[in-house]
Parts: structure tokens; sequence; C-alpha cells
């Protein structure tokens, strides 16, 4: 795949103060992007709301097909995917079958 | 619980001392982002964990503070040299606040909270109103970062092989819970703090289509398994502060397969994901849960999913678990390198002093016991056992110094304290002074640097105060404005010697010696040298009468200085020189439980001296012996050495030894020979300290036991010294046990 477009880059803190402001021009990272290639080396510090939008945008991209990788992680960035475990979820998306139950939107019984 | 306040205490003192370098360091530099994040961080952190411990009037004060630090990292607030005092008062607060941490039960008085609430409104005046509002409102405001500045010890990230030995955590966490400010990533540093994460999961299955998601609301919850010695209520007591608004369920280890089916049952989240997570921690075997689901009935219990699911879940699982395994292998390759950082910083394990101690003490009885075994393989001529009793007290030799080295620290974190010390003072007074240190790698014993503290003080608020003169005096004496004040530490024969040295105005020699007259401690016709002069200072009460003069105000306090060090079997000196400056020298032993000492045998009585204060042995020569004249001096190659017979000084019955000997000893640069019979050799001596009675006997300082079972007495070299030093310049030579 060739990669055309620069990466998008965040940079310092990606905490709840500024998660608003990013869900937006994330998803329209991902949505207009065959395959958004993500440069987190600059990111200074990664909370539970940025690792969320994270996830959100990696699995919006699944949803449509399109394909998100980071490309360059920080040291926070790594800290905080080792922590949560999610290297499998955000990593070479080829070694995770497309149609796994778990990885789809949660289906709700009742 | 209690370790777990003990931990948080001791953290939080060290990520005070840390905060108090790095705003010293930021007054210094204020552009300095790293320590100003570093200071954050530490205030943050601080903050966090008394969530956990549930110290609310922390968390409150830690608030403000860590607001204040945020807005000047953001460059809202510029942070000018009366906020970096601020802050720095504020570190001291957190400090008083910290001591009442310890006990649940307490709660700080109403003194020190008028003093919070004092410091509270200042902070506030700087910090500007709009960061009061939104995020950071609700009184629970515990982020939870125990480890928040990253570093904490990951045990485990990846996919390790897991028993039942784990306990199961599975938490969802409330929406609100990020917006009241905390962080459940926190969670599990702080988890990972007290016991090992043998496996997470991170789901966030809960959160909704990308329209429909709010980025401050939290969707997040673990599976947890956990290794650690504890229980419920410790793993609990971690989610506290979340407990309300949180899904939370613990099971223990060795738990039942159906403990966990039903676990899975309650849960919000797929039942397959779920069992897949179990699968992949590790938990239960596919076989167990496709039986014991099938077993459970689930059909009963989820109705909706009977024809999709019921059947085909062993397989499916047993499919995934293999993929999820190679999954997590190339998760686990990626992690090697960021791991291997880890474990190195994991390398540092806290100990409690006491096991210590304890350790420390046996190895004392160790040596005990060791010599006396040695004494009787001698004795049995028994070549085989003298062999292996040989390599036993050398194995000794080594597990006692490396047990002494496990209370050996630096010194430098003692110094670098009194960057805040000279920074205050000298700002109180108006004077300009900078702070150099030297050798502080030097270590010593635990205890001796905790003693040590409060006597260091007291010399460096002298030389500030009283050493370095004003700005004006120094510059009409062609000296640079700023004065500097010097503290060092070096080794020398087995002791620490740390020094205090200021480029002041130095003692004024003459004043001394009038006021030393005058108040009877000198003869009106003396000519002591300098260092006897000196030491005058450390008496008691030496110059509290003329509180104006420069000369009075040094002497202030010595005398307390002298006699903490006394107690630390070391002793203090003061060299000065008028205009130049002035240097109190330090001199302590670098432990105070075992040392290697030099064994004398005098009559039927033996003795010991540190070997490291025995410089060299000669015969006595027979004229020397049988001199009538019995001087008490030697000539030891064209000096003068001053002898001491330890036979008359303590007053020892019974002839003299065919042959005598001199032991030169050596003390901070005075040298003094002891006479005795017969030498010895070198001897581990665990000090045994005199009962109290003996607190005021000259000359010894301890006893110790032989392998034989016999007491020897540890002389007292530095007093001995100063005794023959006496006798030499023809005062009275008093023994002190007639």
């Amino acid at each position: 795949m060739q990669d055309t477009s620069p990466p998008l880059a965040l940079e310092g803190a990606v905490t709840i103060y500024v998660v608003q402001e990013l869900k937006a021009q994330l998803l329209a990272g991902v949505r207009d992007n065959a395959e958004l290639r993500l440069d987190l080396s600059q990111v200074t510090e990664l909370d539970a709301a940025g690792l969320q939008l994270l996830y959100l945008a990696k699995r919006e991209a699944l949803k449509s097909g399109h394909a998100l990788r980071i490309v360059a992680h920080s040291d926070a960035v790594r800290e905080v995917i080792d922590l949560s475990n999610l290297n499998a979820y955000f990593g070479d998306p080829t070694l995770i079958p497309a149609q796994k139950p778990g990885r789809q939107p949660p289906i709700s019984y009742s | 619980m209690d370790e777990l306040r003990q931990a948080y205490i001791a953290e939080s003192q060290e990520l005070l001392a840390s905060l108090e370098e790095n705003l010293l360091g930021l007054e210094q530099n204020p552009a300095d982002t790293d320590a100003l994040n570093a200071v954050f961080r530490a205030a943050h952190t601080i903050k966090g964990g008394a969530g956990i411990v549930e110290c609310d009037y922390i968390v409150e004060f830690t608030h403000v503070v860590e607001n204040a630090l945020d807005e000047a990292r953001d460059g809202r607030i510029k942070l000018d040299g009366e906020l970096i005092q601020l802050l720095l008062a504020s570190g001291d607060q957190i400090a008083r606040l910290l001591e009442f941490a310890i006990d649940p039960a307490a709660r700080p008085d109403a003194a020190t909270l008028a003093r919070g609430e004092e410091l509270l409104t200042g902070l506030r005046a700087y910090s500007l109103s709009k960061h009061t509002s939104s995020k950071h409102s609700s009184s629970k405001e515990a982020a939870s970062d125990l480890a928040a500045a990253s570093d904490a010890p990951l045990e485990s990230s990846g996919g390790g092989m897991v028993g039942h030995d784990c306990w199961h955590i599975s938490i969802r966490f409330g929406d609100n819970v990020l917006r009241e400010g905390m962080d459940p990533l926190s969670f599990l540093r702080y988890l990972s703090g007290f016991g090992e994460i043998a496996h997470l999961t991170t789901l966030l299955d809960a959160m909704p289509d990308a329209e429909a998601m709010d980025p401050e609301s939290c969707y997040m919850g673990f599976e947890i398994d956990f290794r650690a010695d504890t229980s419920k209520e410790k793993i609990e007591r971690v989610f506290d502060f979340v407990r309300d608004s949180c899904l939370l369920n613990i099971l223990p280890p060795y738990s039942r397969i159906s403990e966990y089916v039903a676990l899975i049952m309650s849960l919000p989240e797929d039942t397959m994901r779920l069992g897949e997570i179990l699968l992949q921690a590790g938990v239960i075997t596919p076989i167990e849960l496709n039986k014991s689901l099938e077993t459970q009935g689930i059909e009963s219990v989820e109705p909706h999913e009977v024809d999709h699911k019921a059947a085909p879940l062993g397989e499916i699982l047993v499919e995934q678990h293999v993929v999820q395994k190679e999954l997590v292998d190339a998760a686990v390759v990626k992690q090697a390198q960021v791991s291997d950082k880890k474990a190195q910083e994991a390398k540092l394990i806290r100990v409690h002093a006491d096991k210590l101690d304890q350790l420390i003490n046996l190895v004392g009885e160790l040596v005990i016991a060791g010599a006396s075994a040695s004494l009787l393989a001698q004795k049995s001529k028994d070549e085989g056992m003298f062999e292996a009793t040989s390599t036993i007290s050398r194995l000794v030799d080594e597990i006692r110094d490396g047990a002494l080295r496990l209370r050996m620290v630096q010194i430098g974190e003692t110094f670098n304290r009194f960057h805040r010390v000279v920074r205050d003072v000298s700002r109180d007074i108006g004077k300009d002074i900078e702070l150099v240190i030297t050798g502080g790698d030097a270590e010593l014993d635990k205890t001796v640097v905790e003693k040590l503290s409060d006597p260091l003080t007291h010399m460096v608020r002298n030389a500030i105060d009283h050493g370095i003169e004003s700005a004006d005096a120094r510059i009409a004496a062609g000296k640079p404005a700023r004065g500097r004040v010097h503290l060092n530490a070096f080794h020398e024969s087995g002791s620490i010697v740390i020094e205090v040295a200021d480029d002041g105005g130095g003692l004024k020699r003459e004043r001394i010696k009038q006021k030393a007259v005058a108040k009877g401690l000198l003869a009106a016709d003396a000519e002591p040298s300098d260092a006897d002069l000196f030491k005058l200072l450390f008496e008691p009460g030496f110059s509290t009468a003329d509180q104006i003069s420069n000369l009075s105000g040094r002497g202030v306090g010595l005398d307390v200085v002298k006699r903490n060090i006394e107690a630390l079997r070391g002793t203090a000196t003061i060299d000065s020189q008028e205009g130049v400056g002035t240097t109190m020298s330090i001199r302590l032993p670098l432990t105070l439980a075992i040392i290697d000492g030099f064994l004398m045998g005098v009559s039927t009585s033996a003795y010991v001296v540190p070997l490291d204060m025995v410089e060299e042995c000669i015969e006595l020569k027979q004229g020397e012996k049988q001199s009538d004249v019995r001087t008490n001096v030697l000539n030891l190659r064209g000096q003068v050495l001053p002898l001491i017979r330890l036979r008359e000084y303590f007053a020892l019955a019974g002839p003299g030894g065919r042959r005598e000997n001199v032991v030169v000893v050596k003390y901070a640069g005075d040298k003094a020979g002891l006479v005795v019979d017969e030498l010895m050799g070198e001897f581990q001596t665990v000090i045994k300290p005199l009962g109290q009675i003996f607190e005021h006997l000259r000359g010894i300082s301890g006893s110790t036991i032989l392998g034989s079972g016999e007491v020897a007495l540890i002389l007292d070299v530095p007093s001995l010294i100063a005794l023959a030093t006496e006798s030499e310049s023809g005062r009275a030579f008093a023994p002190s046990l007639h």
C-alpha cells in the first residue's frame, strides 16, 4: 500500500482536556483516508480519555474498511498501550481477524 | 491497609523531595519545562495517592497546588520568585499533612489547617478563576495516579501464562469517572505497584457509535488477573474512590470455575467475549468453560442466544485461544525493549529498616560465634577443621561487609536538602549566597546520616548567618559579593569527614581568646594553638553573652552540635583564617556496629583498637623500656611520639611482659603510641555498648566478646590521643581508673 498523505501528528498531552476537539479531527482523518497514519511520537501524555479516543478511531477505521496505523509511538503512548494490553488491537492489522465477534460494536442482548 | 498508607507516605516524601529540588531548579532557570513537568507530576501523584488512602485533606490542598502548576505549565500564570516561594511553602505544608496520614482516624489540627488555608488563598490569587468551574470541580478529585510519573514498575502487560493463583478483578467504570478527574489507567499503575498484573484485557465494548460517543465519558472496563499476596478488602480499597459509580467484581485465587462462569453471566458484555478473555488469561481451559456453560444451563440464563451460541462455543473458543496466543506473542516482542527498561528500574526494593538491623545483629552474633569456632579449631590442631573454619571466617567477613553495605547510603541526598536551607536563610537575612556541594557520593551508615541532619543544619545556618559578611563588607574586602558555602565529604582512615566551609570573615582569634579568659576557660597567659582555641567555641554557653558581636554569634548552639556528634562517636573541629573563611569539620566513624579491630594484650587483659587507626607496630627497645626516667615519649624516626603505657593507665597488676610493643595510632592527624605486651593481630569486633555507669569513662568506647568468651575493651583512640598530647605538654597525667 502506498503512503501518500503525510501522517497525522498529535502532540503534547492527549488527555481529557483536549479530546473533545480531537474527536472530530481524528474521525475526519479516518473517514477521508483509506489509510490514516498516526504519528504519536510527540505525545507527552496519554490518559484514559485519550486512549478511548484512539480506540474509537481504530474501531471506526475497521468498520469502514479503512486502515489506521500508528507509525510512531512516544514512550508515554507505548506505556499506556502496554498497560492496557491493547498492543494487539492497535498493532499490525493483519494479525487481527476482521470478523472477530469481540472487535465489533457491542451487540445488545435483551 | 496500613501497608498501603505507609507505602503512600514513603512515596510521597520522595516525591516532595523531588518537588522541592525541581522548584529550586526552576528558581534558577524558570524556562525549564522538564522541571516544571516534574513538579506537576509530583503534586498530581501525591494527590492521586491521597485519594486512594482517603486523605481528603491532602487531596483538597494538593488540588489547588496542582491547578496553579497546571496553569503555570500552560503559561497562563507566570512562575516568578513569589509563586515559587508559595509552592515551596505548599510542599512543606503537604509534608506536615502527611504526618497526619499515618493514622487513618487523624485529622490535621486547626493550626495546620489555618496555615494551609493561608497558602491556598495565596495560590488562588495567582490562579485564574477560569479553571475552577468545569473539569476539576468535583470534591472527589482524586485522580488516583499513585504512579503517574509513568515509571511505575510494570510487572507484566503481555500475555504471560497464568494459573489459578491470581485474583480476578473485573471492573467497569462509570460514565463520569473521567470528568471527575480520575484516570482508570492509574488504577492499573497502582495495582502493579503492589502486585503483578498477570493478564489484563481492556474492554471498550460499551463505547457507542462514533456519533453518540462523548470523549469525556468513560466507557472503559478491565478484566485483570492480578497476582499478589493481598486481601479482597485491600483490592477493593484501591477502587474506593470510584466504587459508587462502577461495577466491581473480585474473585479470589483458586475460585471454582462455576464462579467464573457466574461472573461472566453477570457482566454486561457478550458471554463469549468474556469467556475468551478468561481463556486468554489462562484462568480456565476451553473444555472446562464449555462444560460449565453447558451444565450451568446457558439457555436458561440467556435465552436469546441459545440458537447460535450454546453448541459451538467450545470449538470457537479453542480456535480463538490459538489465535489470541499468537497475537499476544507479537505484542510481547514489541514490548520487549520497553520491558527491559522497566525491569532495570524495578531493581530497587524497599526494605524496612528494622529487618536490616536484625540482620546486622545476627551477623554480629555470627562473627562472635565464628571467632569462637576458629579458636577451637586452632586448639584442636586438626588441619581439616582448621581449614574449614578459616573458609567460614572468610565468608563471614564477606557477609559482614555485605550486610553493612546494605545500610550505607550516600550523603549527597542529605546535602541536597541544604539547597533549601541556604536559599531560605540567605533570603531571610538578605545575603546572596551560593551552596557548593562536593563528595556527595561518600557513603555512610544510614543511622548516622539521619542523626547528622540536625548538627549540619546548625553549622550551615551558622556559616550563612555569622560566617559570611554582608555584601558591602565583602566587596570592601575585595571578595565577590556572592558568598559561598561549601559542603564537602570524604573518607579518611575509617572515618568520614564532613566539612562545612564558608568564605566569610573568619574567626577573630584575639576576641575569642579574650572571651575565653573572661569566662575562665583559659589561663590569662596561655598561648593555645588555633585548634585548641577554636575548640572552646563548642563549650556550652561560650558566647551567648554578647549576641551582637560577630564573634559571639558564632558560638550559638555549637555545643549542641558537639553533643550530637559525640553521641555518634565523632569529633568536631574548627579551622579558620581571619578574613579568608572558616571550615568546620565533623569526623565520624563509618558504622556503629562492627569494625575491623586490632587486638592487643596487656598483662592478662585484651584490648581492641580500630584497625583503621593503627599506623604501625614497633618493638619497644630494651633501653627505652628500662629507662628510669620513664619518659612518656618516644623518638620515632626523628619525631616525638607521646606514649601511653596501658599497664599503668589501666593500673594492671602483674609483671611486664618480656617484650613490650608500641602500637602507633593516628586520629585526625595526631599520633600516639600505645605500649602493650602482646600484639594479637586483626580481629573482627562486634561493638557492644558499655552500660550507662561507664559513660564517663575516658579512654574506653565499648566492649566486645572474644572467641574464647572473654570480654575485651575497645579503646577510644581519640580521647587517648588527647590524653597523651596533654600529658606531653606538661599537665598532670591522671589515669582515670584508679
